[in-house]
């Protein structure tokens, strides 16, 4: 149904007659513009979903554009800050990207459908500025975000159930590869990639299909204890995982306002994805500047003392306040309470300790704790079968 | 391979004095330009039959007197012709005439002569602040060093010199259209339409645009540079080319015309040197590109070359121009009704009034041609014979306003040509009666013509509309100033950086001071 006839602003998206279905708590939430489930029916047992059977996560709303033209690759290359060239055919790779003024303004993932021709999944609409990239490059760019349906697979037995569906031999895939499959006629691609940090796999789809396959799903993964999984059961594996998110994490430079306010992927612990070998990126001049000058922030990882979420604690030092959480939630699997933060240098080099203060209601009654805490080097979840080839039977 | 501190893209005025400026400090130079002839859109060319016009710039009203001394210009064989007079030829053929601070004729009101003698006043020492800027780079105002501070200081202390009432009016004039102001001012309306002219020469604004005060004062430190109203070159507009190539060689300059420069080479993070049309490729420690930013950025670097920022910046630089120019070879001297004899060689203006400016304007925003026309008209064979045969002469005129983009298409589009110049001619007989008579032969220019000839994108000799967002510390646009950009070795040199356009060389000049300042050369 259409947001017209439903008489509302939102968006729902291929697979909302089923994920109403299944959204007992009626529980919604708005991901860029699209109405999705918070939680389905308990967010803690659709965690352990993710951890221990299978959950399945509604990804439509995620902006998808193709890229296709003889300067696909160059102009992939000097949107974001990695190499693409690394990235081959049939393979997916994490990116983020900048504007010049080396702000960061979106994490996504590529990925390389063929010669010539790749996707990009992004968090933010990203149509102008791909647009104005395009400027002197032989590429077309389309917006298909709503031309293709994708639910994530996440958890061990997900390559068991995809199988099932008739993903042959998928357990062959290693992380961040491509796969393709017939589904009811039609081409399902699979990738090895998902949020979680987990064994898993993103579903990509005609939405013709999208109903038949969240019902095979359903129907061949009940005795697997397969589970619908909201975003609120994502939050906390992919912060168990070390997953940042855009607009929680860091504001996308796009929407940022205030000045000051937007970091630099080197600010936020992407030093990794910058290749400064690349002669030009966006953002390049303004990240050399800034490697020689020094960094403003640091974008660190806490082990938090107790079982208290951080929720948006203030960090300090010696009394004084040098950094704020981002994210934060006790980590079932991990055993661990973690928290992101970004703290203000030269603080938070691993095994700096801190104390956060943390405010937690019981009973109506608002308590204050200051707990220690502490800088890691990574993130505490970190199974084999996350990279194992190939994957874990069941 | 040789081994160049700089290679000057673009023998123009400002290409040739920023190189000029590097010499004299001891730095090795090449200038190449595509054209055979140097000076840019200080050109002449021969027309018909033993007539020479200068077919891009016709006068010369801001050209900077110390830059004429210190490159010995006039030993070079720079000879500027008398200052001229404006008349403004009205319909009546009583025409008013302005000099300088002085008005008569047309039954001006003892109350204009007096407001206009005002105006004129705070309008100078406006110019006289804004040169103060223009002397120097444009300061940053975020990322603003030690320079940069102390001229925002001395821009401040000089506001705050002028008076409470000028800084007060300097303030809430820069931003406005020239229409309100002439209006606040002055009441006859050929006087107005006079003033409004100078505002608008060379861009694609009316009266009624905003930005058009500024543009104003812009022509104004013509004079606080030590000019006189407008001026002719002796000889044709090509002779200022040719005596600021003469200085630039003797100041040990290398040049070559005729040898388009097709791509800057960017190697790494950095410009390594240019790819001649002849397929050479010629190493500098820096590239300082005298062309207009958009080809230097689009056309020449590419915009594969930079960040999307940039390429974005340059995409959006206003550069259309909606000035045209029609050329007349005639065999004898055209009389204009009620121009005695003798002022024929003045500075002759056809602007009725404002409204008709601003309505002549309208059609062109559309891709269509307008009727009314605004004309600068300069018959430079009378104090210079050399120009024409004995006892025949050459009109040149500045028009306005020629569509940069024709709907129709100005390529190969005759019927569009002939349309307008005989809409030219006709409005010209008006004034100046049986002078089809006279033409030998005839040409007109429009703005494609310009950026085809010249080089210059949009048909634009201001390299780019000199509007408040492109200029001064803007100029030509964020992450592009003060010369330089985010490309290491790439230097900005020519009317589309500070203080821009028209022939004044102070962008050529400040390039240069800049470039040495920053001691990346050996």
């Amino acid at each position: 149904m259409s947001a017209a006839e439903r008489k509302t602003m939102l968006l729902t998206t291929p697979f909302h007659s089923r994920v109403e279905q299944y959204c007992e708590l009626n529980d919604w939430g708005l991901w860029q513009g699209y109405t999705t489930p918070n939680s389905y029916f308990d967010m803690e047992l659709e965690y352990f979903a993710i951890r221990s059977t299978a959950g399945v996560l509604d990804l439509s709303p995620m902006n998808k554009y193709r890229i296709l033209g003889p300067d696909a690759e160059a102009f992939l290359n000097r949107l974001v800050t990695r190499d693409v060239t690394k990235i081959g055919v049939d393979r997916v790779g994490y990116a983020v990207w900048c504007n010049d003024g080396g702000e960061l303004m979106d994490d996504g993932t590529i990925f390389h459908l063929a010669e010539d021709d790749y996707r990009l999944c992004s968090y933010m609409r990203a149509d102008d500025w791909l647009e104005w990239n395009a400027s002197g490059f032989d590429v077309t760019i389309n917006n298909e975000s709503d031309d293709i349906a994708a639910l994530a697979v996440q958890g061990p037995v997900s390559c068991t159930i995809l199988t099932l569906i008739g993903c042959e031999g998928l357990n062959e895939l290693k992380p961040f590869g491509i796969a393709r499959f017939d589904f009811e006629g039609v081409e399902m691609m699979v990738s090895r990639t998902g949020f979680t940090g987990d064994l898993g796999y993103e579903v990509w789809i005609d939405p013709s299909k999208a109903n038949a396959l969240w019902d095979q799903l359903f129907d061949k993964g009940r005795d697997y204890l397969i589970k619908p999984i909201g975003s609120h059961a994502l939050h906390v594996a992919r912060i168990e995982a070390g997953f940042l998110q855009a607009n929680v994490d860091f504001v996308p430079a796009e929407i940022a306002v205030r000045p000051g306010r937007t970091r630099t992927p080197l600010e936020m612990g992407l030093d990794w994805q910058v290749d400064f070998n690349k002669s030009l990126f966006n953002g390049r001049a303004a990240l050399v500047k800034q490697r020689e000058e020094g960094l403003r922030y640091r974008f660190v990882l806490l082990d938090v003392e107790g079982n208290k979420p951080a929720e948006h604690s203030f960090i300090y030092k010696n009394g004084k306040q040098i950094g704020i959480v981002t994210s934060a939630a006790w980590c079932p699997t991990a055993k661990s309470n973690l928290a992101f933060a970004q703290v203000e240098m030269p603080h938070g080099a691993v095994g700096d300790e801190f104390v956060a203060e943390i405010y937690y209601q019981r009973e109506l009654q608002w308590t204050r704790l200051m707990a220690p805490c502490k800088v890691i080097d990574g993130p505490l979840f970190n199974p084999p079968r996350k990279r194992q080839t190939p994957a874990p039977a069941h | 391979m040789t081994k160049y501190d700089a290679i000057v893209i673009g023998a123009g005025h400002n290409g040739l004095i920023s190189s000029s400026y590097l010499a004299k400090a001891g730095k090795r130079v090449l200038v190449v330009d595509a054209l055979n002839q140097a000076g840019g859109c200080a050109s002449t060319k021969a027309f018909a039959n033993g007539f020479h016009i200068s077919d891009c710039a016709q006068w010369v009203h801001q050209l900077d007197e110390k830059i004429v001394k210190e490159l010995s210009l006039e030993m070079h064989g720079l000879r500027l012709g008398e200052a001229k007079r404006t008349i403004a030829l009205q319909s009546s053929g009583d025409h008013l005439i302005v000099d300088g601070d002085s008005l008569s004729g047309a039954g001006i009101s003892a109350a204009d002569k007096k407001a206009y003698k005002a105006f004129r006043r705070q309008m100078q020492v406006f110019a006289k602040l804004m040169l103060k800027l223009y002397r120097t780079r444009a300061p940053k105002m975020v990322d603003a060093d030690w320079g940069d501070r102390m001229t925002l200081l001395s821009l401040g202390l000089g506001l705050k010199m002028m008076g409470r009432r000028n800084m007060r009016d300097m303030m809430r004039l820069v931003l406005i259209n020239i229409y309100d102001v002439m209006n606040e001012h002055f009441e006859h309306d050929g006087l107005k339409a006079a003033i409004a002219l100078d505002a608008i020469t060379g861009t694609n604004m009316g009266p009624r645009s905003p930005n058009t005060v500024f543009t104003y004062i812009h022509r104004m430190v013509g004079e606080a540079l030590g000019n006189r109203g407008v001026s002719q070159v002796m000889g044709g507009m090509g002779s200022l080319g040719g005596a600021l190539l003469s200085s630039a060689k003797t100041q040990g300059v290398e040049v070559r015309l005729g040898e388009a420069v097709t791509r800057i080479i960017k190697t790494g993070d950095r410009v390594m040197g240019v790819e001649l049309s002849s397929g050479d490729t010629l190493e500098a420690i820096a590239v300082v590109s005298s062309v207009d930013p958009t080809r230097t950025y689009r056309d020449l670097l590419g915009y594969r070359n930079i960040e999307a920022g940039q390429a974005r910046r340059v995409e959006q630089y206003r550069t259309r121009s909606g000035t045209g120019k029609l050329h007349l070879a005639l065999s004898g001297l055209p009389s204009f009704v009620g121009v005695s004899p003798d002022d024929h060689s003045q500075r002759l203006i056809i602007a009725p009034c404002m409204d008709a400016m601003e309505a002549g304007l309208n059609p062109i925003k559309y891709g269509e041609l307008t009727s009314q026309h605004v004309f600068d008209i300069s018959i430079p064979s009378i104090e210079d014979p050399t120009l024409a045969p004995a006892g025949q002469h050459v009109l040149t005129a500045l028009v306005h306003y020629v569509p940069h983009e024709l709907k129709t298409g100005w390529d190969n589009n005759e019927s569009a040509r002939e349309q307008l110049l005989q809409s030219l001619l006709a409005q010209l007989e008006v004034y100046a009666p049986g002078i089809r008579e006279l033409i030998i032969a005839s040409e007109v220019r429009v703005p494609e013509d310009f950026e085809a000839s010249h080089g210059v994108t949009g048909g634009n000799w201001h390299h780019g509309e000199l509007s408040i967002d492109q200029a001064l510390m803007m100029r030509p646009f964020p992450g592009s100033t003060q010369y330089t950009g985010s490309v290491v070795g790439l230097y900005l040199c020519g009317a589309g950086s500070h203080p821009g356009g028209s022939l004044m060389g102070l962008a050529g000049k400040n390039a240069a001071e800049e470039i040495l300042k920053q001691g990346v050369l050996s």
